[in-house]
């Protein structure tokens, strides 16, 4: 019953959308209807195109979140250990973080072409940041009790970083992962609307541009229904991971 | 004392200098001698490096000025003949019960069963069986230590360093874990350093105290206890009552001080 109260607003909005549609109160070429762009996802089902474009896009997407997992996790817990390291790459994270990382897709395309490697490289540069500086201040607020208990007990230094530093910052590295995963999908998009030959961007622009509105439109609600379960399957993930957590 | 002293303090110094704030030293001169199997009290006013001289012996903070060896060898680092417990439990809150207690064991490479076997021994040995699967977030305080406690001894370490180790317990849960501390020490002889404020509880659980002076800490005076530990009417006797008065008055210039410097 709460779930049905929950979603009520978008099913308002569906509704809306068909009747606004069916009595031609816009142009329908702006708006099809809700239906005729279920029957367009069915037919870009039945021919292919949306589960190998999809497959492309989730393939690209994947690669460089968990690049900038591994990479700005571990960036990150190095930091807040390593003096050296943290007064050297601050200001670069600093002065990266305002960058619109959408302006870097041009040169990401200069460096590794029009494939998979340029959109890769944009996401892996884009949803690294949210990652390192939630790893870096996790691993910061640390307490020091944990870290002299678990080397008294015999850990080493690099250990100890796994064994403490990481789930410490645990929490932390976790938010700056659903950031990341959101602005993975941005970046994907847009990167393969402007320069792809595959992808859901690409699809969206290709449809877009030969006046296919009801597939588009299909695309684009494929991109978001995906972006939102994403985040619903991460959201539950999080809880389970942090379970130990009151 | 007879024998070698198994911890030595000789003329250490301790200043801390943090990057933003005031430089303190914590300590002046501190020197100290520990035998085998000994339980010493380190007692003090809050802010005398009482715990810093801890922390200290236990390798995590590097000694300055002056020596500290343990068996002969100079510490350089934390190690795992020596095992400590703090204040607020230090336990790994993503980990369970067993999981805390199991951790040191693993780091030993004690093979699996032997581990699971002595980890649950230990359970036992702190009264949390049935809660091995706890997470210390559900744990009350003085679980919270029992099993902080046992996660130490499970491995074994020959020095105890203990940090205020009872002083975020209420009183009740505080005396029942003096009394426990008191009967495992009695069943597996090791070395204890015990760090507190509480005049009462030193007296009550240590063979020696050494009583510390304002910042900068010194040790000011060492006091033997001679007291019958296993005397159930201990806390009311005449002697326990004497000893405490003269400690206490050891301590209260000392706390007096402390206060006035904080206001400084």
């Amino acid at each position: 019953m709460q779930t049905a109260i929950r979603y009520l607003p978008l099913l308002l909005l569906a509704l809306g959308w068909e009747v606004t549609a069916r009595l031609h109160l816009v142009d329908s070429s702006a708006l099809p209807s809700l239906t005729s762009v279920g029957a367009a996802w069915v037919d870009l089902i039945r021919d292919g195109e949306l589960i190998d474009n999809g497959a492309a896009s989730i393939y690209r997407a994947a690669a460089g979140l968990a690049l900038a997992i591994v990479v700005g996790g571990g960036l990150g817990m190095a930091m807040a250990r390593v003096k050296l390291l943290d007064l050297f790459v601050n200001p670069l994270v600093e002065l990266f973080y305002p960058l619109p990382k959408s302006a870097l897709i041009p040169v990401t395309v200069l460096w590794l072409g029009f494939g998979n490697g340029s959109k890769i490289l944009l996401i892996f540069l884009g949803c690294m940041i949210p990652v390192t500086i939630g790893a870096y201040n996790g691993a910061r607020g640390s307490d020091h009790a944990l870290i002299w208990s678990a080397r008294s007990m015999g850990a080493g230094r690099l250990r100890m970083m796994w064994d403490v530093i990481m789930p410490s910052a645990l929490p932390e590295i976790l938010n700056g992962i659903r950031t990341a995963l959101a602005l993975a999908f941005i970046l994907l998009v847009s990167s393969e609307l402007i320069v792809s030959q595959s992808g859901f961007g690409y699809l969206i622009g290709y449809l877009g541009s030969t006046g296919a509105y009801e597939g588009m439109y299909a695309v684009v609600l494929t991109v978001a229904l995906l972006g939102f379960g994403a985040d619903r399957f991460y959201q539950l993930l999080m809880q389970r991971l942090l379970r130990w957590r009151e | 004392m007879a024998g070698e002293a198994q911890i030595v303090v000789q003329g250490v110094n301790h200043t801390y200098r943090p990057s933003h704030g005031r430089v303190v030293k914590a300590l002046s001169d501190v020197s100290l001698e520990v035998h085998p199997r000994e339980f010493v009290a380190l007692l003090g006013p809050s802010g005398c490096g009482k715990s810093t001289l801890l922390y200290l012996v236990g390798g995590f903070l590097p000694t300055e000025r002056g020596r500290i060896t343990v068996e002969g060898k100079p510490v350089v680092a934390p190690g795992p003949d020596r095992g400590i417990v703090f204040q607020h439990f230090a336990l790994f809150p993503w980990k369970t019960v067993r999981g805390n207690i199991l951790y040191g064991l693993e780091r030993q490479g004690l093979p699996r069963p032997e581990r699971e076997k002595r980890a649950q021994d230990f359970i036992n040995m702190v009264g949390l069986r049935g809660f091995e699967e706890s997470y210390p977030s559900q744990l009350s305080g003085g679980m919270k230590q029992r099993t902080a406690i046992a996660r130490t001894l499970a491995f074994d370490p020959n020095i105890l360093l203990m940090d205020e180790p009872f002083g975020a317990l209420d009183a009740q849960t505080r005396s029942l874990m003096q009394t426990e501390l008191l009967s495992i020490w009695n069943r597996t002889p090791k070395t204890v350093i015990f760090v507190t404020h509480d005049v009462q509880e030193a007296v009550y659980l240590a063979g020696r105290v050494a009583v510390m002076s304002a910042r900068p800490g010194k040790i000011k005076a060492i006091v033997d206890i001679k007291l019958d530990k296993s005397d159930p009417g201990l806390l009311r006797s005449k002697e326990f009552v004497e000893k405490t008065d003269e400690i206490w008055n050891l301590v209260r210039d000392e706390a007096i001080k402390a206060q006035g410097t904080v206001t400084t």
